[in-house]
């Protein structure tokens, strides 16, 4: 555990928490970011039938790190009529959110921020602190667009929780505990232990719950999607109606804190469905270091497995960004609460009595 | 001094003080604003209690509900922001009474009532503890909250559709 390093080097479990709780920030997010921004340029330019960015560096792989200098360069514009207070603490408050969420992750079996027993509902708290900046960031911005984009935003959120919050319910019940790192372990050995095929108890219900566990798995993707503002779901920030949502007044490094934000919520909502269904760190085909005798090569596995899991889902998300067209306000409403919630309460009762028999 | 009590009164100072400017600001969404750092303050106070479980109920309903509701509130009504609040005294000797009263009865309270006093512990998770009480000896009451939360809701919605 690097908990207990860090503990014996420092001596005090206050600082020891500290300091393993914030790891994640610098040898995590901020070189993920640096990738998926890359990534998604490339994606969205090779299926539009294009090159995307080539100039900086071997088929633009530099192209972010110009972006960074470009971005650390520039001045930051604070508009006369803007409510300077609010305006400069919004994008700290949202990158505070969503870099929150990443202490309950478990990143392997020998890492995770912080081990609580109340994971997954922490992390559901935590990301309240998002939709809060975010409608701080349109207000203070005085922006007519910008109060729009936040509202369509916070709207959207507070509506798409319901059906997330009723999977995550639908697995607490079924896996009988709140903690993502017993979740993980829960689901260990070979793929179809995984909570997507019904949990690692062999039985009739595992087989009887696969397709119910399937739907489950596409409510929490979808409601996920629209938690982090990704087409279809992309109304808040509609280029086509609202110049950027509720960061358009905002520039420079603040611009970059709400960019780096919606990368970080990316990952974690594709880590906490990962976690969720698809066995969190563990390898669907067993371990290598388990076969040779290595014992430290084990948890280098985990991570390599865990973050594949979630590059994968973040790579869909940004496949169905450049496939998908946008939805109207109303058609977005329709779908979460005429069909999202309903589905999600009928599967909660299926599972639930599945569980029983 | 330890590191915990250090830490007390960081969140504590961070209730104060955020509370306080909620009442005094003139700018109410710059009070619903700091009413977040209150509630922040005092979900961080319940953790170090060894609540968590209501330490991240505190944040979801709170935070995650009721003060996105009040901003909703605050923000889609027209040209609140112009509204002259009154955060002045006004008749301040019956005021002073009536606080006065209820300083005695809340100082009284704290004084005299038989704190249960533990020594500094690891905390052990509380949900699974909750979970059976509620089920259990609270059956009814719990029963009951669940009845009234949907009259309310039952009732929003009828509002609402007229």
């Amino acid at each position: 555990m690097i908990y207990n390093f860090f503990y014996n080097l420092f001596g005090s479990e206050i600082i020891a928490g500290f300091i393993s709780a914030a790891l994640p920030l610098l040898i995590f997010i901020l070189p993920f970011a640096l990738i998926a921004v890359l990534l998604e340029r490339k994606v969205a330019g090779h299926m539009q039938d294009r090159l995307g960015p080539m100039r900086v560096g071997y088929h633009g792989i530099l192209q972010t790190i110009a972006d960074i200098i470009k971005l650390l360069q520039k001045e930051d514009i604070i508009a006369r009529e803007n409510d300077k207070l609010l305006f400069n603490i919004a994008p700290i408050l949202v990158f505070a959110g969503s870099y929150a969420a990443f202490a309950a992750i478990p990143f392997t079996s020998a890492y995770i921020g912080a081990n609580i027993d109340l994971g997954i509902f922490y992390i559901i708290a935590v990301t309240g602190l998002v939709v809060a900046g975010i409608l701080m960031a349109g207000w203070a911005s005085n922006n007519k667009y910008s109060l729009l984009g936040a509202m369509r935003s916070a709207a959207q959120i507070v509506s798409y929780e319901i059906p997330t919050i009723l999977v995550v319910l639908t697995l607490v019940m079924f896996t009988g505990t709140t903690n993502l790192m017993t979740l993980s372990e829960n689901q260990t050995a070979l793929f179809w232990n995984w909570n997507i095929f019904g949990g690692p108890e062999l039985s009739l219900a595992k087989f009887l719950l696969i397709p119910f566990m399937i739907i489950a798995f596409l409510i929490i993707y979808i409601s996920t999607l629209a938690e982090v503002n990704r087409t279809p779901f992309d109304i808040p920030e509609a280029e086509s109606e609202l110049v950027s949502g509720y960061h358009t007044e905002y520039s420079g490094m603040k611009f970059a804190m709400f960019f780096l934000a919606e990368y970080a919520n990316m990952f974690a909502v594709s880590a906490i469905v990962s976690a969720l269904f698809f066995g969190g760190y563990h390898s669907p085909f067993g371990y290598l270091g388990n076969t040779l005798d290595i014992q430290w090569l084990i948890p280098v596995e985990q991570f390599f497995w865990f973050t594949f899991k979630g590059v994968f889902f973040v790579f869909v998300q940004m496949w169905l960004r450049w496939t998908l067209p946008r939805l109207r306000v109303d058609q977005l409403m329709t779908a979460s609460w005429k069909y999202l919630i309903p589905i999600a309460f009928v599967n909660l009762l299926i599972v639930g009595i599945i569980t029983l028999i | 001094m330890n590191i915990y009590d250090l830490i007390f009164y960081l969140f504590a100072a961070l209730t104060l003080i955020s509370a306080f400017f909620v009442v005094t600001n003139k700018n109410i969404v710059h009070s619903a604003f700091y009413l977040l750092f209150t509630f922040f303050g005092v979900a961080g106070i319940y953790v170090l209690l060894g609540a968590d479980f209501v330490a991240i109920v505190q944040l979801i309903v709170y935070v995650g509900g009721i003060l996105i509701l009040l901003l909703f509130g605050v923000m889609l009504t027209n040209k609140i922001t112009n509204v002259e609040i009154k955060t002045g005294t006004i008749n301040i000797f019956s005021a002073t009474i009536g606080v006065g009263l209820f300083a005695g009865v809340l100082l009284a309270a704290v004084l005299y009532a038989p704190w249960k006093v533990t020594l500094l512990q690891e905390p052990v998770s509380t949900t699974g503890i909750l979970g059976n009480l509620l089920m259990n000896e609270y059956v009814l009451v719990f029963e009951l909250l669940g009845i009234i939360l949907l009259i309310a809701l039952i009732g929003a919605a009828s509002i609402a559709r007229r």
